[in-house]
């Protein structure tokens, strides 16, 4: 009896969602939501020093924290890191845009064809497994030392996860939905316009996502082993770097690479992903 | 036909038949799981009528709304609906949430190719009918679960279909709102003379609002009673006329249930 009045009242107690998302926004909640990765990247910088520190390798073979951020900050007003990122960042889109393409294509096609879905998808999930670095040999093979060969191994490597991102999503569209949909008249490609897409469109962002993270790597994979002199890329900046031993190079556009990832994430799918979860009244961040 | 407040309304029955259903069964499952969900029911709704489906949970009310609705195939029988697709509505409000309530409301409309201006006026007009107008611009979370149930409502209405099939439609919601909702229901039926079937396990529920009460037997679903319900409009849930009816319907239902559970019995 105590257990069942208990379940009664929680249930009784609901939040109201407006008022939570109200509270959240401004300066201190943003100033919140910062704190957490603040720290973290204070731990990672005090762990890096106190590595250095200890000896464990020469200081030109592992700089600590205060060169390697001088060096960041004078590449930066040098305007070298602006001019690697242009180029890096532009093959990145290119790439990205193309795979997008070609995925969405791909993950529409499976979800509304039972028999393609079949035969693709064990050829999906070896396309998952398959590391992008192992691409290269062949892409060079079929297009040389070019632009091309790092195109094609972004596709590759973003094109199936947005593709399962999207199938999956479609699955899980909620059937009553669909019979909604249908006894209001919407059949055949309309209903999938404008019911199955729609509803699928939170796992279907979660797939550009997971897209966008393999295509960054696969990027950075290719751009360090299919290297073109003539154009100083962000991964051509690491290939010179080793090449000179240059730590605190290496080590600081390593930073850039990692900030580049992290920064579309939380700009653009971080946004896209808010204002989607927000319109839509989805689980507010615990 | 006997209990007190039922007895046959003759009007009712001139009125051309707007949803015809014959020798419809339906078996779900194969082999040896087959399960004969509905046998042989014949029903026929009048045009502008409220009947209720009344049966126990699992009796098959909701699998013969389905098969009127056309979201599912009879095994056996025919269906016939005038107009059409009839319009349906869930216990789940099912709005669409990447859509605004306007949206929703207008989303039949554009799917019966409606020109904009148009479109915008009669979502105007329907929210008004369901009391949502101030709240058009809202997204559905942003709703009460009574004020998702209206936006349906509204939203099932934009069919302009001749007939509107309810399935538990309030059966989510506490017992003050679905009070409310009741009487928005009935005001809308009247106002638009729309034919409804309602499917409900809960004889108040059914005394509140039918003009006949269909009742249905377990396993398998058959048609075992109907009653005509010949008390005055608007009603309120808690009339004793209301309540004396609830409870003859409810009698039956246990003799109905007992009985099938006689048969059983019988069989081994």
């Amino acid at each position: 009896m105590a257990a069942l009045a208990t379940r009664t009242m929680k249930s009784d107690r609901r939040a109201a969602p407006e008022a939570l998302a109200q509270a959240r926004t401004g300066a201190a909640a943003a100033w919140r939501r910062a704190q957490g990765p603040l720290l973290a990247v204070l731990v990672a910088l005090l762990i890096w020093e106190l590595v250095v520190r200890s000896g464990w390798k020469p200081q030109w073979v592992l700089p600590g924290p205060a060169p390697v951020l001088r060096r960041l900050a004078q590449e930066f007003s040098s305007g070298e890191v602006l001019a690697a990122a242009r180029i890096t960042l532009g093959r990145a889109s290119a790439g990205f845009a193309l795979a997008v393409l070609i995925g969405t294509a791909w993950g529409v096609a499976m979800s509304r064809v039972r028999l393609l879905r079949e035969a693709l998808a064990g050829l999906i999930a070896g396309l998952q497994t398959m590391p992008s670095v192992a691409w290269f040999p062949l892409a060079i093979l079929l297009f040389q030392l070019g632009e091309s060969s790092i195109q094609f191994v972004i596709v590759l490597g973003a094109a199936p996860s947005i593709a399962v991102g999207l199938v999956s999503a479609v699955d899980h569209v909620p059937p009553l939905l669909l019979r909604v949909g249908r006894t209001m008249g919407a059949r055949g490609f309309t209903l999938f316009r404008r019911v199955i897409f729609p509803a699928a469109l939170p796992g279907y962002l979660a797939g550009l996502k997971q897209g966008w993270a393999f295509s960054w790597r696969s990027l950075m994979a290719g751009e360090l082993m299919v290297f073109m002199a003539d154009r100083p890329s962000i991964g051509a900046r690491l290939h010179f770097a080793r090449e000179l031993s240059d730590a605190e190079g290496l080590l600081a556009w390593m930073i850039v690479v990692l900030a580049i990832g992290l920064l579309v994430d939380a700009l653009v799918f971080g946004r896209v992903e808010n204002s989607l979860r927000a319109k839509r009244g989805l689980g507010e961040d615990v | 036909m006997s209990g007190p407040a039922a007895s046959l309304e003759v009007s009712s029955a001139e009125r051309p038949v707007a949803v015809r259903v014959r020798a419809l069964s339906r078996v779900h499952g194969r082999g040896v799981q087959q399960v004969l969900a509905l046998e042989n029911i014949e029903l026929d709704v009048r045009q502008g009528e409220f009947v209720c489906l009344l049966g126990a949970s699992g009796c098959g009310k909701s699998t013969l709304l389905h098969l009127v609705a056309g979201l599912d195939q009879p095994t056996h029988g025919e269906i016939t609906v005038e107009g059409g697709q009839p319009a349906v509505m869930f216990q789940d409000a099912a709005l669409f949430p990447w859509l605004t309530v306007s949206e929703n409301v207008a989303f039949p409309l554009e799917m019966r190719g409606m020109a904009r201006a148009q479109r915008a006026q009669r979502v105007a007009e329907l929210l008004e009918l369901v009391h949502l107008d101030g709240f058009a611009q809202h997204r559905p979370h942003q709703l009460s679960g009574g004020m998702r149930q209206r936006a349906a409502l509204a939203r099932a209405l934009a069919q302009d279909a001749r007939v509107l099939l309810m399935d538990e439609p309030f059966g989510a919601l506490d017992a003050l709102l679905r009070d409310r909702l009741h009487d928005e229901l009935e005001r809308v039926w009247r106002a638009t003379g729309i034919t409804i079937l309602f499917v409900t396990h809960n004889p108040r529920e059914a005394a509140r609002l039918a003009d006949r009460v269909v009742l249905l037997s377990s396993r398998p679903g058959r048609v075992a009673d109907q009653l005509e319900v010949e008390l005055p409009r608007p009603r309120r849930m808690d009339s004793p006329d209301v309540a004396l009816l609830a409870g003859h319907l409810t009698r039956k239902l246990k003799e109905i249930i007992r009985g099938g559970a006689r048969d059983e019995n019988d069989e081994v």
